[in-house]
């Protein structure tokens, strides 16, 4: 990757972000432009962050509409329980802040004063997974899986800067507790502009039959780009994108995985209690029975360092994906 | 439809007979239970009675109301005191206090907001004064004049979500947000574990006005409270000392009264020593 070239071996300063992979187009911001432009139809729409502003894109949302933006500082309780205040009063907050802190610091304000009354929050976490090279500090690589135990929370996984602006509107328009991972600043775009997002619903973005790979966040990306390497090695991959974690699409994920010899999920997250086990678990549910493996992070906390020798290093690539596909088929033949 | 009285028009007298009548609300829900957080309740009930029949702005009758003055009991336990003032208000039937705490009542020990009246899930102590910071936001977004008041406890304090809850409420110069510190000296643990004195210095250096009450002496309760109705850009602190079990004399001695568990034939003898008291 490009960005590997320049900036390996190196840990960037907080705000930075490696340059999108890939080669691919990129959008500056996609969750605060879409959460601007929401601002102007929904005046209900109020912002919160709990001095992360700068660091979680929501700065266009303060600069369109000061009055309705608050800062409550290092606090990230009172930024979940703030927040549930002003749903109470009929407002649609949307509270930034990173995910290890919204998930390990605010989870009883999480799971009780939002979720346990249904309220209309929608929690925007930063750093998902390994986005940073900040170490365990900073590194929500659990989140999903925490999350996941809250009764009625919706969780989101994007991919791209394109379903993140889709997924913006999509949680403002839906009623209730959502937490959805958050790719900052220059986020590559990898769906094109017909992609269509929908809570709940996985998208079948590749055909094929030797392995299905089922993926979520940017995951999804490295498995477009596995699927198309492997097609030249006469390796038919298909694709199927689960953006929502919660509530979960069983349904489509069984039919996918019904049509393939063989599964691989990936997710930017531990392989335990996320993606991975979701799918284990509605496989199982469902009597399919198939050789599986799971990509994804190891059950322990990940080092300080430069994002993409960390990527590389515990399996995030898209070289990894495919080295993980061949050995399967392999092994499998 | 209650509305605001102005300040010096509180008839004393009767609200001290409505603050007697919670707490006869309050027996009967223990005795039907055979236990339950009393001791908590009893203390607080004339400052539920000043709000509830003084104070707030409230109509039983339209509780969605969004101009509403709204009271949050952040101390989900003192459930006891909370239905019975809202039994008293007309929010829920009196005769439906004797199921407190019992198998599919909707008064629970600990109170969820599924019982009509309450705005707020307690419980998980911290929760409450944060969720008014935000009501009180969400209603000057809205140019509400509506007030918010929470109420919490001295063990409470130990949380420190609630001092990330002041800090902002004196940040965002919340001045229609009043917090109710129940300070009765007691916790789960039996006398407040970690010393939290002195309270009141402690609000005002998070830059809260904050008054320092017997939380027992209505004529106090209510002038507090009038002087907590200026919109001056602080919040407003009131520190109620109050007397866990007050009015019944065994139960304000009794070491246990966290959480009050006597025998069922010991009831009669409670309620005897609450209503001599009662009638002097």
């Amino acid at each position: 990757m490009s960005g590997a070239a320049t900036k390996a071996g190196r840990t960037l300063a907080m705000g930075q972000d490696e340059a999108a992979g890939g080669g691919r187009q990129s959008v500056e911001a996609p969750f605060g432009r879409a959460l601007a432009r929401l601002g102007q139809s929904r005046p209900d729409i109020v912002g919160l962050t709990a001095d992360l502003g700068k660091y979680t894109d929501i700065l266009p949302f303060r600069d369109a509409f000061p009055d309705r933006f608050f800062n409550v500082g290092m606090a990230e309780q009172n930024l979940v329980a703030v927040a549930a205040g002003l749903a109470r009063t009929g407002k649609v907050p949307f509270a930034t802040t990173y995910g290890v802190f919204a998930t390990r610091r605010a989870y009883d304000f999480v799971a009780i004063a939002l979720a346990h009354s249904n309220l209309d929050v929608k929690i925007v976490a930063g750093l998902p997974g390994l986005t940073t090279g900040y170490g365990g500090t900073h590194q929500a690589i659990e989140d999903l899986a925490l999350m996941r135990m809250i009764p009625g929370l919706t969780i989101i996984d994007p991919c791209d800067a394109t379903e993140i602006e889709a997924a913006t509107e999509a949680i403002a328009a839906h009623r209730g507790p959502v937490y959805m991972r958050l790719l900052r600043g220059s986020v590559p775009v990898v769906f094109d502009a017909g992609y269509r997002f929908e809570i709940g619903k996985a998208r079948q973005l590749r055909d094929g039959s030797d392995v299905g790979i089922i993926s979520t966040g940017f995951m999804t990306e490295r498995a477009l780009d596995a699927a198309d390497a492997l097609s030249k090695q006469g390796i038919s991959a298909g694709v199927l994108h689960v953006p929502t974690i919660k509530p979960f699409d069983a349904e489509a994920v069984a039919a996918f995985a019904a049509g393939v010899s063989r599964i691989v999920t990936a997710e930017n997250h531990v392989i335990v209690g996320g993606l991975a086990s979701l799918v284990v678990e509605t496989l199982f549910d469902a009597g399919i029975a198939k050789k599986l493996t799971r990509i994804g992070l190891p059950d322990r906390y990940i080092e300080c360092g430069a994002v993409p020798t960390l990527q590389a290093k515990y399996g995030l690539t898209t070289e990894a994906v495919i080295a993980a596909i061949i050995a399967l088929v392999r092994t499998t033949a | 439809m209650l509305r605001n009285s102005p300040p010096g028009s509180a008839d004393i007298g009767a609200l001290e007979r409505k603050a007697t009548q919670l707490r006869r609300h309050m027996l009967t829900m223990a005795r039907g239970q055979g236990q339950g957080y009393i001791g908590q309740g009893l203390g607080i009930a004339d400052v539920l009675a000043a709000l509830y029949f003084h104070e707030l702005r409230y109509d039983p009758h339209n509780l969605a109301w969004p101009d509403r003055d709204r009271f949050l009991l952040s101390t989900g336990h003192y459930s006891i005191a909370l239905w019975a003032a809202l039994a008293e208000a007309g929010v829920i039937p009196v005769e439906e206090l004797i199921t407190y705490g019992a198998d599919n009542s909707r008064l629970e020990m600990s109170t969820l907001d599924t019982t009509p009246g309450v705005e707020v899930i307690g419980g998980s102590l911290g929760h409450g004064l944060g969720q008014g910071v935000g009501q009180a936001l969400g209603l000057r977004i809205d140019r509400s004049d509506a007030r918010i008041f929470v109420e919490l406890s001295d063990g409470e304090m130990q949380e420190g979500s609630t001092w990330e809850a002041a800090m902002s409420a004196s940040h965002f110069k919340l001045d229609g947000l009043v917090a109710l510190v129940d300070c009765n000296g007691i916790q789960a643990d039996g006398p407040v574990v970690l010393d939290m004195e002195p309270v009141a210095e402690k609000w005002r250096a998070f830059g809260w006005q904050t008054s320092e009450i017997d939380g027992n002496d209505m004529k106090a309760v209510v002038g507090a409270l009038a002087g907590a109705r200026e919109r001056n850009g602080q919040p407003k602190a009131i520190v109620l000392r109050t007397l866990p079990g007050k009015g019944v004399p065994r139960i304000e001695t009794s070491e246990k009264s966290h959480f009050f568990r006597v025998d069922v034939a010991q009831w009669d003898g409670i309620i005897a020593e609450f209503e001599n008291g009662a009638a002097r």
